[in-house]
């Protein structure tokens, strides 16, 4: 085996190379070759192929991402914005909290358990990288079909993946969603989110500056973990014998996470870092790469200095490996002795792998020979961009045309209250407790709200109670329908489920999952969703912070519905003050927030009754939902509400059943004037919320809600065992409990 | 009554934290000379009939499906008392 340096390849312009099976397409090995000015060595060609795949690159995306960075609200709240790690947003009282939601859904695809594990544990690490303690975490995931007997593999592993990191780690896990759909058959949606929180002076960088500054690689040893398209490379330009075949998978450590988090706080506290960045996608590629270019550019790396768990491992596979658990740190000569104490402490394995340098090269060597020289910008922040062809899909007009209103309506009060008990015990409807019960919920005795309250909450500091709230949200269904607005409500109802706990929504981040760019289709998806999402929170005035774009999630050629899930991250000065959402006390009055039109385009009811989905989703209005918002928040400050529930997918029967059953109290509702009983109890629009007001407060909150502008309706009394709507039916609480408890445990446990 | 023993393994490449940490504690115990330990799973099946291809062949596919994960795990099936492995799998796709 010859090593492929860069004086060889200097000498070899012709030799061939497998650009083509590492995904990289002709003209970009094309300007690799032009910025190089000759043919890349095996290791460069491994580098840049990784590093300007979809996944690092976001070169489908960028050209609409960066309406992120130009529609920028006024908001004093963002310290750090898009392009680190993670977006930081100050809370008060000198915290500053960063967070981010990212992807793992095709490793969770092949391997669930690991899959979903890792995916806990690279969030974790970024947040962590920022600076940050790691205080939460959240997960947001669709499956396909809850019948389906894959769905039966994959769930079971996801959420034992997820709860067996997380749990091991110690972190709460305060929220998220499960959502099936068939259109996620053979592309589960495995999203996770941190939460981590600092003080204002302790925000870090991924950025290598200082010239001598030397760059460390701790945590766990190099292997060849998720080395994807470079197997190709190891077998078809060397050596085709020898444990060539590397799974894709990764298997992760939760321990030895957890003391790289110890351990990276410590060397935080004692200032020792100059920047730092942690290994996920890519591996050292990409870490060297981007904290080189975000940098002065220059650096030397010894590749051979970098501690393996299998000897075998040639350059490239070093390169590209995506071994859990690792950080790399800039430090100054002079702090690099008390870096290693401390890492010596945690049992940490550290070492020295190169040195920032003069100059704007990246250059790595092998036992002394050089494998790599590249300018650093053009591998990590320079890739190519495509502006990829979108055009609104010729089937779009047919869809919406297929109106839900139309829908056959059930008959009379029994063929309604047939069809509530129905759709309470849909697994989209029923309870999750089955699945968030495997997740540790109150661990570190800070969770405040955790599923399946609105929004998870936690307490920051315990002097103050001041607190962080977090909601994730998104709707295929109505994306599929409209884009534009259907990340909109995503977008409206994570925000009206985080002013509902009683928190101020701040910013956002988001997780965009949408099937393959090269489709003109899906691409018009992805533009109208962004475009969407970027208005939005304009006119909401919550920045976007970061997010991860996650693109060919489908099977052959048909796409998962576009799946926006967005996360909105408020505060709350006094979480004592937080509003939950059980109805507890009897002869409490039940306000219902907003307008009710009707609304059944992409709602539960027509997927559970008619398996339908047309029609328009339910109509955008952000003035309402931040005045809503205002409402929920000013009302829960001033305790004029005890509870609240937001409205949205299964309508207002959806949240009264999960307040009451939450409570342990029963409902009586009365229909409104001017509204059917059907439409309002089960239309999706959005904009509304539940609430139970005492009846002391009634008066209060009543002209609060008149002097503003939200129209607020009285439409029953917290009381009794059951949910009984007058003139129609009632369900006992039990009844209800069973159908709406046993249907996840019977189909998974 | 034959018994049939399959072993599985973590591929190689695969991060075996339970090994590490059985590693990590030997010198500290004072066992010395360990440079590496793995740690895998032993299931021993006591078969109806005989041991013949046809039996092989189903505790083959039991192994694939159902005892080892073969997406990050290798398996090798061995006949009791027998000097050669009946059969062994170590690639899966």
């Amino acid at each position: 085996m010859t090593l492929d340096t860069v004086k060889h390849a200097t000498e070899t312009p012709e030799a061939a190379q497998p650009w083509k099976e590492l995904g990289l397409k002709e003209d970009e090995y094309t300007r690799i070759r032009e910025i190089l000015g000759r043919r890349p060595t095996g290791a460069e060609l491994a580098m840049y192929s990784v590093m300007w795949s979809e996944h690092c690159s976001y070169k489908s995306s960028k050209v609409h991402l960066k309406q992120f960075g130009e529609k920028i609200p006024e908001n004093d709240a963002m310290l750090v914005g898009i392009g680190e790690n993670a977006g930081v947003v100050d809370v008060g009282q000198g915290y500053a909290v960063t967070f981010k939601v990212e992807s793992h859904n095709h490793p969770s695809y092949i391997e669930p358990y690991q899959g979903a594990a890792t995916g806990v544990g690279g969030i974790v690490r970024d947040i962590l990288a920022m600076g940050a303690r790691p205080v939460a975490v959240v997960d947001p995931l669709r499956f396909g079909a809850a019948d389906h007997p894959d769905t039966k593999r994959v769930l079971p592993g996801v959420v034992a993946g997820i709860g067996g990191y997380g749990n091991c780690l110690g972190l709460p896990n305060i929220g998220g969603e499960v959502v099936f759909d068939s259109c996620y058959q053979g592309n589960p949606l495995v999203n996770a989110g941190c939460i981590g929180v600092m003080k204002h002076e302790d925000i870090h960088l991924a950025k290598a500056s200082g010239t001598g500054n030397k760059v460390i690689l701790y945590g766990a040893r190099t292997g060849g973990d998720g080395i994807g398209g470079v197997s190709v490379l190891a077998s078809e330009t060397f050596e085709s014998t020898g444990p060539a075949k590397r799974p894709a998978v990764q298997v992760g450590d939760p321990f030895q996470e957890k003391l790289l988090i110890e351990c990276t706080l410590e060397i935080f506290g004692e200032k020792l870092v100059a920047g730092i960045q942690d290994l996920g996608g890519a591996g050292l590629s990409c870490a060297t790469s981007e904290l080189a270019s975000a940098g002065s550019g220059g650096m030397r790396v010894e590749l051979d200095t970098v501690p393996l768990r299998d000897a075998t491992l040639s350059p490239e596979e070093i390169l590209m490996s995506e071994s859990q658990e690792r950080m790399c740190a800039v430090v100054e000569p002079g702090k690099v002795d008390r870096f290693m104490e401390i890492c010596e402490k945690w049992d940490v394995i550290a070492t020295v792998i190169g040195e920032v340098t003069e100059g704007e090269r990246l250059e790595i060597f092998w036992h002394g020979e050089q494998i790599v020289d590249v300018p650093p910008r053009t591998v990590a922040h320079e890739g190519p961009v495509y502006h990829r062809p979108f055009a609104r899909p010729s089937w779009q007009d047919v869809l919406q045309a297929d109106d839900a209103n139309k829908l056959a309506r059930p008959a009379n009060s029994a063929e309604l209250k047939e069809q509530i008990l129905k759709l309470v015990a849909s697994p989209n409807q029923a309870s999750k407790a089955w699945i968030t019960d495997q997740y540790d919920r109150f661990v570190q005795g800070n969770t405040i709200l955790a599923q399946p309250e609105d929004a998870g909450m936690v307490r920051v500091d315990e002097e103050s109670n001041l607190g962080v709230a977090m909601a994730t949200d998104g709707n295929g269904r109505y994306a599929k329908l409209d884009p534009y607005a259907g990340a909109q409500l995503a977008l409206a109802e994570s925000y009206r489920n985080v002013a509902a706990s009683g928190a101020k929504p701040l910013a956002i981040s988001n997780c965009l999952n949408f099937g393959s760019p090269e489709d003109p289709d899906v691409m018009w998806q992805f533009a109208e969703a962004t475009r969407g999402l970027a208005d939005g929170c304009l006119q909401l005035g919550t920045p976007v912070t970061g997010g991860n774009v996650s693109l060919y999630n489908q099977t052959g050629e048909t796409a998962i519905h576009p799946t926006p899930v967005v996360a909105v991250l408020g505060v709350i000065d006094d979480v004592t003050r937080r509003t939950p959402i059980a109805f507890k006390e009897e002869g409490q009055l039940l306000y219902l927030l907003g307008d009710t039109h009707e609304e059944f385009g992409g709602s539960a009811w027509s997927q559970v009754v008619h398996d339908h989905l047309g029609g328009l989703p339910p109509k955008v209005d952000l003035e309402r939902e931040r005045l809503l918002g205002e409402i929920l928040i000013s009302a829960s400050r001033d305790g004029m509400i005890d509870a609240a529930h937001d409205l949205s997918d299964g309508g207002l029967i959806q949240a009264v059943v999960e307040s009451c059953l939450r409570g342990g109290a029963g409902a009586r509702l009365v229909v409104p004037d001017g509204l059917d009983a059907f439409t309002f109890l089960l239309s999706e629009s959005a904009g509304r919320a539940v609430v139970s007001v005492p009846r002391s407060e009634e008066l209060r909150f009543t002209d609060m809600c008149g002097a503003r502008g939200l129209p607020a309706t009285r439409i029953g009394v917290v009381d009794g065992g059951a949910v009984e709507v007058q003139g129609e039916f009632a369900l006992s609480l039990d009844e209800l409990r069973a159908a709406h408890a046993e249907t996840i445990p019977g189909l998974f446990a | 009554m034959a018994r049939v023993v399959v072993d599985v393994m973590l591929k190689p490449e695969i991060l075996d934290p339970q090994g590490q940490a059985v590693q990590r504690a030997l010198p500290r115990l004072g066992f010395q000379g360990i440079s590496d330990v793995r740690q895998g799973k032993r299931f021993e099946l006591e078969v109806d009939g005989p041991v013949d291809e046809a039996a092989l062949a189903r505790i083959h596919e039991m192994a694939e499906t159902f005892l080892a994960n073969t997406v990050i795990e290798d398996f090798v099936v061995k006949v009791e008392g027998a000097e050669e492995p009946a059969a062994s799998v170590a690639e899966a796709k």
